[in-house]
């Protein structure tokens, strides 16, 4: 069991969940994720290590309420606890002074990348971050993305904070400027990571990205979060889930990704008929 | 030899047609009746050919005469004074190439049905205990005092056996499981018609009434390294890590959508529960028309779980012919008599997908048997222009596993073979770190069930010597 100490709506479907932990808190690094799995029956649900404090022995966990799991995550409140917690899971981020690192992180992707933003801070790189959402609304982060960066950049789609547009426009803004760019590390949607791979390969700036393929149990024994990339097959959870931008096979991971759309949505379904509709206000 | 002399008591079983709509457990045991008149064939031979065929060495003729005298109590104690799970080992050892291969009344008729008499005292023990008296043996004649700490890393049977026999010596005991249950392949591969899960949970919480804990969730090589436990205090570990990786083919059309590894599968439903969907939401998707590569246990226990997931067709597709197929006889016939379809001597060469990205035909191709490999079984060989294409829409690939990388990524000192399996002293199962030792299929490679269960025996008598020689000289 594992106890919530701190719980906080980082908007309408983002929720933050401070739980104690301190074995894992001992050991997370930058990049690292576990695997959540609330009550007896539930599913087992991989989420990044957001934060860690080793003193205090918490780890903190910051979702979307994407379907059954995460919405179910997000009515459990402090004083209450969760089941089952594996991890620190997947190889850590390589962090070390490169020079000038890109941060770039899209929606939800923001609470993956802020440890990432400031390990390489830490590291002693020029830090600039670019992190974009759809709505203000769904902007998480940002001060915390501020002190993990040297420079931050915000940008919405629709012009409601920040500069209107993509992460991608900023992005190409500083490579146009010649600034030399070291490395650029990205996390979000899918389409976002895809883009930012097209944009970066011809200039032959190393990408990393982090998958979320599919995941059960997060040790390598399953082979539900394979992967290509560069022609081979890789397990997201032991051998990633950070890849090189450039040599991943994306059309298979949209595919593999909507697997199970039709369950997800009976799964959710069969809950709200039970649910309290807090999650769903 | 009497007729009666030369066969078994038949095991009854739930009516084939019933079974295929259900998880729950196909053969039923014996009743008391049947229990005794098994018993009362064997002949309590001096030598005791039996033993020599169980890694643990169970006194085989010594508790089935207890049982042919109706001492029941008595009997599940002689088995516990060396084997901690015989329910489990009841219903899954593959003693017909184990203790029953070695019976003398095998050679003019069927052997003594050893294990189904193991289980029958299992069982007779869970359904009396405490009311006719019966208690779980206890071997724990446990002191407060324990000698030191120990490690074992991996619940499966073999860490689960070390975990037994060190506690059961005076050792305080610590058992690290990845997944957030106990038992291994138990737990997350073999079928719940097979092993229900009270009978699983039982034997584990043998185990830990005998003085062992088990820390659930904890990863071995993530959560805390092998050289951090010995600095901590651990006197030895134990690792019984299992041979948990799925192998691929490496054939065109492997990561479509419906195509499994028999790991991931399985682990959706019977680790997961996906049976029980949408109640437990793990998803699974099973189509009408399975096929499960491979023709061992797993892939037995895939196709059966297919049926019973409500698929129409489930074939299993093997390259070589019937009689060198891996499972066990009963498991085959199992399968057969649940409508398994069987596509021997032929091989998947790609799988097809539909316009979304889920698989939807599978193209083969015919094999004949050549020469012997060096496993001295014949080498299939493809027959030119024999290829074909089935419409199938999930397909599960049961080819084999390979030891989980995680322990020794994390331990560069822990010698490995070529292919990931950790490099033992057969004698003590040590490894070539000192202190630590190793067993089961991640060290054999996947294997059985009792035979993980001896190697975890075999560490855990050498993990007491070194300890205590340890001792001695400080
Ligand atoms: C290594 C890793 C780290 C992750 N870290 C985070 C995190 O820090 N915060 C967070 O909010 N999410 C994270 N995810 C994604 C998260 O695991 C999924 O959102 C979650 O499993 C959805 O479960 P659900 O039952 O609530 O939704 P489901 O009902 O399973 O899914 C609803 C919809 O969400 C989308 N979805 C489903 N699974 C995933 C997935 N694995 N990744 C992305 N989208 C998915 C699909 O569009 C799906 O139709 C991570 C995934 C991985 C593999
Ligand atoms: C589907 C299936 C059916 C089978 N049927 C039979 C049968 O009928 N009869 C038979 O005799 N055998 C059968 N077998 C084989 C048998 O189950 C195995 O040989 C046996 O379970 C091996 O035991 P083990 O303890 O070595 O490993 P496992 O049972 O694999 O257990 C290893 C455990 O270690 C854990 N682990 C792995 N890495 C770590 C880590 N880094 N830190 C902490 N924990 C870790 C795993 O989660 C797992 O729980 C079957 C196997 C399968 C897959
Ligand atoms: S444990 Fe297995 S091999 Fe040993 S006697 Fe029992 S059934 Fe036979
Ligand atoms: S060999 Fe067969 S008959 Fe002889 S003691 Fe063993 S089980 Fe009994
Ligand atoms: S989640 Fe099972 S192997 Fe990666």
């Amino acid at each position: 069991m594992y106890n919530v100490v701190r719980k906080e709506q980082l908007g309408e479907v983002v929720t933050l969940l401070e739980l104690e932990a301190p074995a894992i808190a001992a050991k997370a690094q930058a990049g690292q994720f576990v695997i959540v799995r609330l009550a007896e029956y539930s599913e087992r649900i991989p989420l990044t290590l957001s934060d860690w404090d080793a003193d205090r022995g918490t780890i903190t966990i910051i979702f979307q309420h994407a379907g059954r799991s995460t919405e179910e995550l997000a009515c459990v409140e402090v004083g209450e606890s969760i089941r089952d917690l594996a991890g620190p899971l997947g190889k850590a981020t390589e962090v070390e002074k490169f020079g000038t690192v890109v941060c770039i992180g899209g929606g939800i992707g923001v609470a993956e990348l802020r440890p990432i933003a400031k390990a390489m801070k830490a590291a002693g790189n020029k830090v600039i971050s670019i992190v974009g959402a759809r709505d203000k609304s769904l902007l998480i982060l940002e001060d915390d993305m501020r002190k993990a960066s040297c420079e931050l950049h915000i940008t919405t789609d629709n012009g409601s904070y920040g500069r209107k547009g993509f992460v991608s426009n900023v992005l190409q803004e500083i490579m146009d400027s010649g600034q030399k760019i070291d490395i650029i590390y990205a996390i979000g949607p899918v389409p976002m990571m895809r883009v930012i791979a097209d944009q970066t390969r011809p200039a032959g700036i190393k990408t990393l990205v982090c998958l979320d393929a599919i995941m059960i149990d997060g040790t390598g024994m399953c082979g539900a979060c394979r992967v290509t990339v560069d022609g081979k097959t890789k397990f997201t959870c032991v051998d990633g889930p950070d890849f090189d931008a450039h040599q991943i096979n994306w059309e298979e991971l949209v595919t593999r990704k909507k697997m199970y759309i039709p369950q997800e949505k009976e799964a959710s379904r069969h809950y709200h008929e039970g649910c309290c509709g807090r999650c769903r206000k | 030899m009497s007729k009666n002399m030369r066969s078994r008591e038949p095991m009854p079983h739930q009516d084939p047609k019933d079974r295929i709509t259900n998880f729950t457990e196909v053969a039923l045991g014996y009743s008391e009746e049947q229990a005794v008149g098994e018993a009362q064939r064997c002949l309590n031979c001096k030598k005791k050919p039996c033993i020599t065929g169980c890694p643990v060495e169970v006194a085989i003729p010594d508790f089935i005469k207890l049982v042919a005298e109706r001492d029941f109590k008595g009997a599940i104690t002689k088995i516990k004074e060396t084997n901690a799970l015989p329910a489990i080992c009841g219903r899954v050892c593959p003693q017909e190439e184990q203790c029953e291969k070695y019976c003398i009344l095998g050679k003019r008729g069927e052997p003594v049905a050893i294990g189904r008499l193991e289980r029958f005292v299992a069982d007779w023990e869970a359904a009396n205990n405490g009311k006719d008296g019966a208690c779980s043996a206890s071997k724990a004649a446990q002191s407060a005092e324990r000698i030191a700490k120990v490690a074992v890393v991996g619940a499966g049977p073999a860490g689960l056996t070390a975990a037994g026999e060190l506690a059961g010596m005076g050792y305080d005991v610590t058992v690290f499981e990845a997944l957030h249950e106990s038992g291994g392949v138990l737990a997350y591969g073999i079928p719940p018609f097979r092993l229900p899960r009270t009978i699983l949970k039982r034997e584990i919480e043998y185990i830990k009434s005998l003085g062992a804990s088990i820390e659930t969730n904890s990863i071995v090589g993530k959560l805390y390294t092998l050289r951090e436990l010995l600095n901590s205090g651990y006197s030895a570990i134990f690792i019984g890590t299992g041979a948990g990786l799925p192998q691929f083919m490496g054939i065109p059309g492997e990561n479509l959508n419906g195509v499994y590894s028999a790991n991931e599968y399985l682990t959706r439903i019977n680790l997961m529960k996906a049976y029980m969907f949408p109640t437990h939401p793990t998803p699974i998707r099973v189509g009408r028309k399975v096929a499960v590569i491979g023709a061992g246990n797993v892939a037995m226990d895939a196709a059966r779980c297919s049926l019973r997931m409500g698929a129409e067709e489930v074939t299993i597709v093997y390259r070589r012919s019937r009689t060198e197929m891996p499972a066990r006889a009963e498991e085959i016939e199992n399968a057969e008599e649940e409508g398994v379809k069987f596509s021997l001597l032929t091989a998947p060469l790609k799988f097809n997908g539909d316009e979304n990205g889920y698989v939807k035909s599978m193209e083969c191709i015919r094999m004949e048997l050549g020469e012997p490999d060096a496993s001295g079984r014949r080498r299939p060989v493809p027959v030119e222009g024999s290829e074909y294409t089935a419409d199938v829409d999930t397909v599960v690939i049961a080819i084999g596993q390979s030891p989980n990388p995680v322990v020794r990524q994390s331990e560069p000192g822990l010698e490995t073979t070529r292919w990931g399996g950790i490099v033992v002293d057969e004698e003590t199962m040590a490894t070539s770190i000192p202190g630590i030792y190793a067993g089961g299929d991640t060290v054999t490679g996947a294997a059985t069930v009792i035979t993980a269960m001896g190697a975890g025996k075999k560490a855990a008598r050498a993990m007491d010597k070194y300890i205590k020689d340890k001792l001695r000289k400080s």
